[in-house]
């Protein structure tokens, strides 16, 4: 399984932290793990249509052709705003 | 030497700046100290602001706070390098985020402590939520943060 964590608004609009999804040959980069979720319903795929989404594979930001594999930590969230 | 001199901490609590500046400010060493603290101001974006929730990313806040900390070191000569943020629901004025740097000379520091902050605000995983006159909006990035950062990139 990838284990999907969700960020700051997006956790919000989508109404959870997290999920996990079975790992397939759609699910094999970022982008593909997005397109997959996004297919959900019309709140997913909003959500995760935004311009600025961010991903991290395995706790690390990455672009969106990065590899993901069953086992991995992958999490949307949308630019960092600390400090 | 030294990178097991960071220390980099999350945590709900408020922090005491007297505290953290004896805790790097014993190595005589150091000629400066250099100490940011930021803080819940009252208003942004034209909004008044009554209280801030901070919400992070675990493990993953940890981890970039270290990589930022060890790209300063690997910058400049520092000694002690101290990153506290706080996490939670903070009231107006309370303290948010806290880094403090110790080195032989005051460029260095001046320079590092700036570092920090900048790649922080822009590469650690936190989001804030503000309340107020306006209700409860997340912050949205500010592109004057990332072009402060992108100017250490060029460096």
């Amino acid at each position: 399984m990838i284990n999907v964590l969700f960020f700051a608004q997006v956790r919000e609009l989508l109404g959870q932290s997290k999920l996990a999804v079975e790992a397939s040959e759609s699910t094999v980069t970022a982008a593909g793990l997005r397109a997959q979720l996004a297919e959900k319903d019309d709140k997913w795929a909003k959500v995760l249509a935004a311009d600025k989404l961010l991903v991290a594979v395995n706790q690390t930001i990455s672009s969106w052709d990065t590899p993901v594999e069953d086992g991995d930590e992958v999490a949307f969230f949308p630019p960092v705003t600390g400090g | 030497m030294a990178t097991e001199l960071n220390a980099v901490r999350v945590q709900t609590e408020d922090f005491s700046v007297s505290d953290e500046y004896a805790l790097i400010a014993g190595d005589n060493s150091d000629g400066a100290v250099v100490t940011f603290v930021g803080k819940v101001r009252d208003f942004n974006d034209g909004s008044t602001v009554s209280d801030l929730t901070l919400e992070h990313y675990p493990g993953m806040t940890e981890a970039v706070l270290n990589q930022i900390a060890l790209e300063a070191r690997e910058r400049w000569p520092l000694n002690n390098v101290t990153i506290i943020h706080r996490v939670g629901t903070m009231a107006l004025g309370e303290q948010i985020v806290f880094i403090g740097v110790t080195s032989a000379h005051r460029k260095a520091a001046f320079a590092a402590c700036e570092f920090l902050i900048d790649f922080l605000k822009t590469k650690a995983p936190f989001w804030k939520l503000e309340a107020g006159d306006k209700g409860a909006n997340w912050v949205e990035a500010k592109d004057a943060d990332d072009q402060a950062a992108n100017m250490w990139e060029k460096q």
